[in-house]
């Protein structure tokens, strides 16, 4: 559809929550919670981090929980019987105040649970989410979504998209129809605006630190650089933080938990940064030594993904390096792919 | 509008358990409602996840050959979490099973050719499935060759099997235990498999080469396999990952870009020769 344009006040987004309550839209947003900042259900605007610049989490998990029942069944004299959880059983979601790269993450999700056969736990949740975000007035070290065909105002994957255009005014950007269905509950508090506006003078200057085509090239012609893998990943511990903060990240495990009477089988987040991840029972691991387990990261990333699902598993929010305990910088790391390698 | 859950199991009731070798058991299975066993159909070098409800899933192929209907058979070594439930459950009880997963050995294919298997310990039963598919199209193929090997006289699995093929006239087995794997009732050869398939001296003209075994005997095998000319269309294998979902999505079996479990687990060696050292 064509995008709309409209004009919201600051003073009204509170309102704007409580018609979304009102209407019995359960509401996420980055919340404050101590030193961290999640995506959590909100009951009103005061509740919401507006002025964070990134949530330590992505907002992933609105469509892929860390743990979330793929089944529920008894354990029986008589024999097991199963219930099955209905991935239908979801509600109609309204994700708010996420950034533009949370939004354009869920691209790499579609595609991996998207893909036959489909994955309806997540596609549920996420068909019945509608995001808004707010597009980044600033940036910092960290991010480089330029770098990896985001922005700070880009609009993919958003429903709806609000700039702050002045102290007073937000802009609205309708961009798809569950993005216009969602509008239609508080179009009383907007009004239209002029089709002059250029926002990109309102947003973040992120520069371009590389060419993204030429940092897919590189990487997947470099699975047996070890020497590269290994001065990359000298660092790394294996803790799996950067997994866990990653809007693009899908890798699971399964794990069962039961009393002696019911159990559920849960499906919790994983990460190729853990050792186990990939060991046998016969104690033979594929990914032994941490350098290949971070290749994996970045092959998975930046040569299997495009190639197979044509989309580049990265949204350039750095949430993976503000998150690491030993801080290592995917930004650099990239950068050095792209301009060191020579294939 | 119900949706279909993806990593819901069959229900399946344990038939018959057999005892193969020490720590290793046959489960025959059926399905608990009657329909889906009807609608279920697989075909040979498929896998499954095979779970214990409580503890959790395991991957292993089906054993039993397409070709027979109305159960599944998994064979396994008790050797983990899982596998040490299931070895302690009884005939009568329920466990899961989700599948048929991963692509298949394209047995069509092979029609008048001549086959020869060869597999070691616990990876003579994803062949097993493929040898019986092939032998209950007998007239379909030339000669049928099995070599299996395994570290000693116990545990050779399919013993029963393994008398089955030696009587038939129309297949010719060739059973080794590794040296000092004997007993002094032993009649099959003693070495291991590569050097004992070395001194069959095989044919490898209008002839498949099926090789599954751990990771020491696939080396070993495939030089002498080239010594007596199979080309690395001629030779198939079946590789294994850790796995939990089966379905490409959970993203721990991939082999460079290859996905083991919906690209695999069945690859030709030609196809074996491009993937990365990652397995």
């Amino acid at each position: 559809m064509e995008k709309q344009l409209k004009i919201l006040k600051y003073r009204d987004l509170s309102k704007l929550i409580e018609k979304f309550r009102s209407q019995g839209f359960p509401v996420l947003a980055p919340v404050r919670k101590g030193k961290v900042v999640e995506i959590e259900q909100v009951q009103s605007l005061d509740e919401i981090a507006l002025d964070v610049l990134l949530s330590t989490q992505s907002a992933k998990k609105a469509a892929f929980p860390k743990v979330e029942k793929v089944l529920e069944y008894t354990l029986e004299k008589s024999g097991t019987k199963q219930f099955p959880v209905d991935p239908a059983d979801y509600k109609e979601t309204i994700l708010f105040g996420v950034r533009p790269c949370d939004a354009s993450g869920f691209k790499s999700l579609d595609a991996i649970f998207g893909e036959e056969p489909k994955d309806q736990f997540y596609l549920e949740k996420k068909g019945k989410s509608t995001i808004i975000s707010f597009s980044c007035p600033v940036a910092d070290e960290y991010c480089f979504c330029t770098s990896v065909g985001g922005g700070p105002g880009n609009t993919a994957g958003s429903d709806l998209q609000f700039t702050g255009i002045s102290k007073d005014e937000i802009l609205v950007e309708i961009l798809t129809e569950k993005g216009e269905k969602l509008a239609a509950i508080f179009a009383d508090l907007l009004t239209d605006a002029g089709k002059d506006i250029d926002k990109t003078k309102f947003l973040a200057d992120v520069k371009v630190v590389f060419d993204v085509d030429g940092v897919v090239e590189k990487t997947t012609a470099s699975f047996n650089n070890t020497a590269l893998w290994f001065e990359q990943s000298l660092r790394c511990i294996g803790c799996g933080a950067c997994a866990f903060v990653c809007p693009t990240c899908a890798c699971f495990d399964f794990q069962d938990e039961q009393n002696t009477k019911k159990g559920v089988r849960l499906r919790l987040w994983d990460s190729c940064g853990f050792s186990l991840f990939t060991l046998h029972t016969s104690g033979h691991n594929p990914r032994e030594v941490q350098s290949q387990r971070w290749r994996q990261r970045i092959m998975h990333k930046f040569a299997y993904m495009p190639e197979q699902l044509h989309v580049v598993g990265c949204e350039g929010c750095g949430r993976c390096s503000r998150a690491c305990p030993v801080d290592m910088n995917i930004k650099e790391h990239l950068t050095a792919i792209g301009e060191k390698v020579i294939v | 509008m119900e949706q279909q859950n993806i990593y819901q199991p069959y229900l399946m009731e344990i038939e018959k358990i057999t005892e193969e070798a020490p720590m290793v058991k046959t489960f025959r299975l059926k399905f608990k409602n009657e329909e889906e066993g009807n609608n279920f159909s697989f075909h040979t070098g498929q896998f499954g996840e095979y779970s214990v409800f409580g503890e959790g899933e395991v991957t292993f192929c089906v054993a039993s050959p397409h070709t027979r209907k109305g159960y599944i058979e998994c064979t396994f070594r008790e050797a983990g979490r899982v596998t040490s439930e299931l070895a302690s459950l009884n005939e009568g009880d329920t466990i899961g099973f989700r599948g048929p997963y991963g692509n298949i050995f394209p047995i069509d294919d092979w029609k008048g050719k001549s086959l020869l298997f060869i597999a070691g310990g616990i990876a003579l039963p994803p062949m097993r499935s493929v040898i019986w598919s092939c032998l209950d199209k007998r007239d379909q193929f030339k000669d049928i060759t099995i070599l299996y090997g395994a570290k000693s006289v116990a545990d050779l699995v399919y013993k029963e099997e393994l008398a089955e093929w030696k009587e038939r006239p129309d297949v010719k087995l060739v059973t080794t235990v590794d040296p000092g794997g004997e007993n002094p009732d032993w009649k099959g050869e003693v070495g291991f498999v590569p050097t004992i398939l070395d001194r069959m001296t095989p044919i490898s003209e209008n002839t498949i080469a099926i090789v599954c075994g751990p990771p020491v005997m696939i080396k070993f095998t495939f030089p002498i396999l080239e010594k007596y000319g199979f080309a690395d269309e001629q030779v198939y294998t079946t590789l294994e990952n850790r796995m939990k979902c089966g379905l490409g999505k959970c993203g721990r079996c991939n082999v460079g870009k290859v996905f083991v479990c919906k690209d695999g687990p069945v690859f030709t060696r030609t196809q074996l020769k491009e993937l990365p050292d990652e397995y």
